[in-house]
């Protein structure tokens, strides 16, 4: 009867709610569409720049799926931590880092975040509490554990966000984590991004009860919530819900973000597993950057308006191409440095 | 005034001594806590130090390494203990692929102020998953740091080193050592400067390199070999990455002799390595090949008769001496 008792406090007092556009500050809403807008050019500019040659190797975009880290990141403090996996251009944008850096690292200059040693998929910032940018699928869990663990530790409120694609969820350290997480009640909340494939194998041949991934923690207490990744506000609602369940000390919690990349895996991806009508039916139908427009329709926002925000974020990632063009590759001693301190 | 110490006792006082000084470091690993570590090294940590600083994990290796490089990410100084280093093959992409790679791949930016220690290599008749020697595996790879300690009072001043170093570091003990009791000066709370091997006995008629529990094999070599007139010089070479090759180097200059000797197994081990240095760095100072004693090159097996075949014997060091002396 308690624990029944308990769980009934519980929902009371950490649901996600639901947000009305309406009420939103118009300026709040432009500040969404600008940062996803941001990511939205930056990463075409990535495709092309790659296209070109300028940028090698491995270069995952995130074209799609911007509404979850602009959302999250809408709830979250400057002292608040961020990890992800490799697909993180647009997760480094949102936390503030500057475009010309990224731009720069991805084209292996000598101003890129990493110096030009760690490229599209590692890349990091102290300042703005990102730590990577992890190319091991499933390793960023564990590590962002641990970034929980040391807040925690220093009896911070800061909370670690670690996201995790829906592919990774089938890795071994994932559950590890939880256990020790729920065990030990650490701050942080599990982001699993689930983009319905893991590289080119759907959700429904990876995963066994693949409606389910949201409930993945639950043997571990873990709470988890399906959250609707297209659309700004909801990413929102639960970001601000799941930021006060964590930093109420009530241990970690799992948002699942139904979202979708449209572009493939990589850039080496001809994305033959999945239609061209399926890709375009979801960019018809629920694109983020379409639904925030929708949004600010409701406050009158001007076509004008938008036309200049429009041009300022394509000055911006003009700009960061012209920069990182302009910058040297590392110099050659740079190959021995930061190997050890 | 002189006191003796079991390596045991010196690793956790090590620790002890670190916590006091530095809030920063935590111990965390099976059954560190409560149960006062598996082979009772963490002795009484718990009583003074509280379940925050001194955590039971669950068996979760692969998890907690990954949970302890990224609690380091953020500046903590997170000592991590596995069971024994055989557990530490599940954890080993979170100990080289993050903590070992992320400063370089970060530019500089996150470092990773971790140690992993634990036993490696062979206890007594424990078998094949049980008795690996990792030391090559660990000394290949750029951003480790790699020791593994022979007597007590290296134990202490080498792991509270590794613990204020600001990289990771990879701190291979050995079962057998634990119980060993070894001198050391009452109230020695001093540094031992990781990267330095020691010269442990003075000769010159032939050097014979080793680390951990072998270099006492070694030791007993070198005392068997005097009775004959054969002058032994043992360096025991404490820290694996970064190599001291200098001292090496500069003993083979003396004695022109060269002896390996390590209980891992001989394709690409420390000793392919230290014959390499040798021949790259002091070929015109040899007067022999070089010789490498090594474990056999098999799985460890069980059976007593089959183990005494394993693990390099006094006799196999005794001969492989005579072989480059010439005195075979």
């Amino acid at each position: 009867m308690k624990a029944r008792a308990n769980k009934e406090q519980m929902d009371r007092d950490y649901h996600i709610g639901t947000i009305d556009p309406k009420k939103v500050p118009v300026e709040e809403l432009l500040k969404y569409y600008r940062d996803m807008l941001l990511i939205r050019r930056f990463e075409e500019k990535s495709g092309q720049v790659y296209g070109m040659g300028k940028i090698a190797g491995f270069c995952h975009l995130y074209i799609g799926q911007e509404a979850v880290v602009v959302g999250m990141q809408s709830a979250l403090t400057p002292e608040d931590t961020v990890i992800t996996a490799y697909r993180d251009h647009g997760h480094m944008l949102a936390c503030g880092m500057d475009p010309k850096g990224v731009m720069a690292e991805l084209m292996g200059k000598a101003t890129g975040y990493s110096k030009g040693k760690g490229g599209s998929m590692h890349m990091f910032s102290r300042e703005k509490n990102f730590f990577g940018g992890h190319g091991i699928v499933g390793a960023n869990v564990s590590l962002g554990t641990g970034i929980g663990f040391a807040h925690k530790y220093r009896n911070s409120k800061a909370v670690s966000v670690t996201y995790y694609g829906d592919g990774a969820g089938n890795q071994g350290q994932v559950y590890e984590s939880f256990n020790m997480a729920a065990l030990w009640k650490l701050p942080v909340i599990y982001v699993l991004e689930n983009n319905k494939y893991s590289m080119g194998t759907s959700v429904e041949r990876h995963a066994a009860m693949p409606d389910q991934l949201y409930n993945r923690g639950s043997v571990f207490g873990i709470p988890g919530h399906v959250v609707d990744g297209m659309d700004i506000l909801a990413v929102k609602a639960a970001a601000d819900m799941a930021v006060k369940y964590v930093r109420d000390g009530n241990g970690p919690i799992i948002l699942e973000m139904k979202t979708y990349r449209y572009r493939g895996h990589s850039m080496s991806d001809p994305a033959k597993y999945r239609s061209k009508e399926e890709v375009e039916s979801v960019k018809e139908a629920a694109d983020p950057i379409q639904h925030l427009l929708a949004m600010l329709q409701l406050h009158k926002v001007t076509e004008d308006d938008l036309k200049q925000i429009d041009k300022e974020i394509k000055e911006i990632v003009n700009q960061s191409v012209e920069f990182s063009d302009a910058s040297p590759e590392p110099d050659p001693s740079e190959l021995y440095t930061d190997i050890c301190i | 005034m002189s006191n003796t110490i079991t390596v045991r006792d010196a690793l956790r006082d090590a620790m002890a001594e670190e916590m006091r000084l530095d809030p920063d470091v935590f111990l965390l690993g099976e059954e560190v806590a409560q149960y006062n570590g598996a082979y009772k090294v963490s002795q009484g940590m718990l009583d003074e130090f509280g379940p925050n600083r001194v955590v039971d994990s669950p068996i979760t290796e692969h998890g907690f390494a990954g949970l302890g490089v990224g609690a380091a990410f953020t500046g903590l100084k997170p000592i991590i203990e596995f069971m024994t280093f055989n557990f530490a093959m599940q954890a080993i992409d979170q100990i080289i692929n993050s903590a070992a790679k992320t400063l370089y791949m970060s530019g500089g930016q996150i470092s990773c102020p971790i140690v992993f220690r634990g036993p490696n290599g062979a206890a007594m008749r424990v078998g094949a998953q049980h008795s690996q020697c990792y030391a090559s595996w660990y000394a290949h790879c750029p951003g480790l740091k790699v020791v593994s300690p022979y007597d007590a009072i290296s134990a202490k001043g080498l792991l509270k080193a590794a613990i204020r170093d600001p990289n990771p570091v990879v701190f291979l003990e050995n079962e057998m050592m634990y119980g060993e009791h070894f001198p050391i000066p009452e109230q020695w709370d001093e540094i031992v400067e990781l990267g330095k091997a020691a010269v442990v006995r003075q000769g010159s008629d032939v050097t014979v390199v080793s680390y951990s529990f072998m270099v006492g094999k070694c030791l007993q070599a070198a005392e068997q070999l005097a009775a004959e007139g054969i002058d032994v010089e043992v360096i025991d070479l404490r820290t694996l990455r970064p190599l001291d090759k200098d001292t090496i180097i500069q003993s083979v200059r003396k004695t022109n002799r060269l002896v390996s000797v390590e209980e891992g197994w001989t394709v690409a081990g420390i000793g392919s390595e230290i014959a390499a240095i040798a021949m790259e760095e002091a070929f015109d100072d040899l007067d022999a090949p070089v010789v490498r004693v090594t474990g056999a090159d098999a799985p460890m097996p069980y059976a007593a008769n089959l183990v005494s075949l394993t693990i390099p014997r006094v006799d196999q060091i005794v001969d492989a001496i005579k072989q480059v002396t010439y005195k075979s």
